[in-house]
């Protein structure tokens, strides 16, 4: 019994040390060229009550740009990576409906991670999910006005999964469901962190809903690694 | 005891079923236009409440569409088993007596075995077998109509309670393609309601009497039926734009992307999304949506096309004073207001108002196809039928061709 115990302490040990010698990735992403101009949003100024929920008009945020040309709402993935999600025990992701917006509107989490969606509106939503991936089941769960909060989790990994609320349809967000717990979504100065990423030689994906996608090779050993990206605003048409 | 065909006040009641199943698809038009379909979770329920006692106050966003739309739709079900009860005139009573007798003792079991947030259901059941009930003691004593008018009663009421189901599927199945069956069985219950109208009329029952029977040497009931064939096809292609819920595939109107055929390649379609600042939540476009929405337009091309021919060789068959001229004439404005509707749901970037009268003139331009398509099987006889009576006396009642003396009303 005691030659078992210390040969499940080995492996433990390993795992532990391998976590020792993890390091954070981090980098900037910013976008190239000028963007579409984001549209005012008329649906809600002109509901009774969404409208009231706001000063100042309401914009669609698609290209969330810095002076510098930062990026927000980037998501960046690794490929390749050992080391599977974690989701069911990961913390849960908050997204928020205020003003009647999600908030964010773009995030990502792990498979099986738990998604708790709160509604701090002073009216009713509803919480429709339309996942296009096999396996990720299509919801829809009434969400009244001061009513508890609704929890998602999805089985399999998704790239931008929408959720919509019907009722303000102008409502929505764009989930990522990734297989990992390697990932992270840029700040509004464009910044990001992927931490604890195990030593090894990678594929670092920057995802932006409407610039698109660019990869590179990336190479992590005991120090940190800094990459930046740079996405290209979509010509005009 | 007159006979129940003979009755205007059926005649009228048919017309305001088919009234206000031309206002219903216009309802689910302005529900699909602001892409609210889903705003209501749940069905047959409202959340949580029996649909007719679900509170004014929180019929808020796209739940004022949604449930508003649910709400006529049941008043048209109600206006359509009416309209089929009353088709069988006195024959109807023994079924409302005993369905109301079934409703009632159904009312009571449920409200005795359901759980107590459920008692709404055995309540509503015991209402409607409580008026059924009493209905059957004062229901129009009348002869039953023809089997065939019967019959087509049957089929009505077939028709929207099976649409009724669908609409409620669609919601709880989350399938799109539902969505798009329900849009196209919507139209043929609208033609069903039409054709009950126009079979009550006083006006198709004198036809034969108003109009002696012309051989159809055009092929003209062919080209109507053909035409009338088009538009259907026509909306249901819309129905399945409308269904995909992305919004326009295709943001230009007359050319598409600036060009006659737009680029479909993935790259292309690539840079059309990233271009797309929608407002609202919809789906990304696909090559397949571009494509769906350019046979649209060249459909409604040919639609345009076929429509302008049926109008004018009804003209020059029939003579310009004939009801079936003068009513090809109003198909072809119906057209021409349709495809000018298309082109400003694209310029209004697929404004709710304007896609909804779109969808409600595509409808009347079905109707009034249908009309059409029937009265000429009515008034105009094949050249081969018309060669097999032609005897010295079976010819003296036909005309090749009478154009206004014709038509004299």
């Amino acid at each position: 019994m005691k030659t078992y115990s210390r040969l499940l302490i080995i492996p433990a040990l390993v795992a532990g040390l391998h976590v020792a010698s993890a390091a954070d990735i981090t980098g900037t992403v910013t976008l190239n060229g000028t963007p579409p101009p984001e549209k005012v949003n008329d649906l809600i100024k002109n509901d009774p009550i969404c409208g009231k929920l706001h000063s100042e008009p309401v914009k669609t945020q698609f290209y969330v740009v810095g002076s510098k040309g930062e990026l927000r709402d980037v998501i960046i993935t690794l490929k390749g990576v050992s080391g599977g999600s974690t989701g069911e025990s990961a913390p849960p992701v908050v997204l928020d409906q205020k003003g009647c917006e999600y908030v964010p509107q773009i995030l990502a989490i792990q498979t099986n991670q738990k998604l708790v969606v709160k509604n701090s509106d002073p009216v009713l939503h509803n919480v429709h999910t339309t996942p296009t991936v096999a396996g990720n089941k299509e919801q829809n769960k009434a969400q009244m006005q001061g009513g508890p909060d609704v929890s998602f989790s999805f089985p399999n990994p998704e790239k931008a999964l929408r959720f919509k609320c019907d009722v303000h349809q102008w409502m929505f967000a764009w989930v990522t469901v990734i297989d990992s717990p390697y990932f992270a979504v840029t700040d509004k100065a464009g910044n990001f962190k992927i931490a604890n990423v195990p030593p090894g030689k990678y594929t670092i994906e920057a995802t932006h809903r409407k610039a698109g996608t660019v990869s590179k090779e990336i190479e992590v050993k005991a120090d940190n690694a800094t990459t930046d990206f740079t996405l290209e605003a979509p010509k005009p048409q | 005891m007159s006979r129940s065909v003979d009755n205007l006040w059926l005649h009228r009641f048919a017309c305001l079923t088919a009234l206000a199943t031309l206002a219903l698809i216009g309802l689910g038009g302005l529900v699909t236009s602001q892409g609210v379909g889903m705003s209501v979770p749940d069905w047959p329920t409202t959340y949580g409440y029996n649909m007719f006692l679900f509170p004014i106050s929180q019929w808020v966003g796209g739940i004022f569409y949604e449930h508003t739309h649910r709400l006529v739709a049941s008043g048209v079900g109600l206006l359509t088993t009416i309209l089929a009860l009353w088709l069988f005139g006195t024959k109807s009573r023994p079924l409302l007596r005993w369905g109301g007798v079934a409703f009632l003792l159904l009312g009571v079991v449920a409200g005795i075995w359901l759980p107590g947030d459920k008692h709404h259901t055995g309540a509503t059941l015991v209402l409607v077998g409580a008026i059924s009930l009493r209905a059957s003691f004062f229901w129009p004593n009348c002869a039953p109509a023809s089997q065939r008018l019967r019959w087509l009663g049957v089929l009505a009421f077939i028709a929207v309670a099976l649409q009724g189901v669908l609409g409620g599927l669609r919601v709880v199945l989350f399938k799109d393609q539902i969505g798009i069956v329900h849009a196209a069985l919507a139209q043929i219950c609208l033609v069903i309601l039409c054709a009950l109208a126009l079979f009550t009329s006083q006006w198709w029952r004198n036809l034969p009497d108003k109009f002696s029977p012309i051989i159809d040497r055009k092929g003209l009931r062919s080209l109507l039926l053909i035409g009338t064939l088009l538009i259907f096809a026509q909306l249901v292609l819309g129905a399945t734009m409308r269904h995909q819920h992305a919004g326009l595939a295709i943001p230009d109107f007359p050319l598409a992307y600036h060009k006659l055929w737009p680029p479909m390649d993935a790259a292309s379609v690539t840079a059309y999304n990233q271009n797309r600042m929608e407002v609202e939540a919809a789906n990304p476009i696909t090559a397949f949506q571009i494509g769906l929405q350019m046979v649209h337009r060249i459909m409604a091309v040919l639609i345009l096309c076929a429509v302008t021919f049926c109008a004018r060789t009804t003209r020059r068959q029939l003579g310009a004073r004939h009801p079936l001229s003068r009513l090809s004439l109003a198909w072809l404005v119906l057209i021409m207001a349709q495809v000018v509707l298309g082109a400003f749901t694209i310029w209004s970037n697929k404004a709710a108002d304007v896609a909804t009268t779109h969808v409600v003139v595509g409808a009347l331009s079905l109707v009034t196809g249908v009309i059409l398509t029937i009265t000429s099987f009515r008034v105009l006889m094949p050249v081969r039928s018309a060669s097999l009576a032609a005897t010295p006396s079976a010819t003296s009642g036909l005309e090749t061709r009478k154009p206004a003396a014709s038509s004299a009303e």
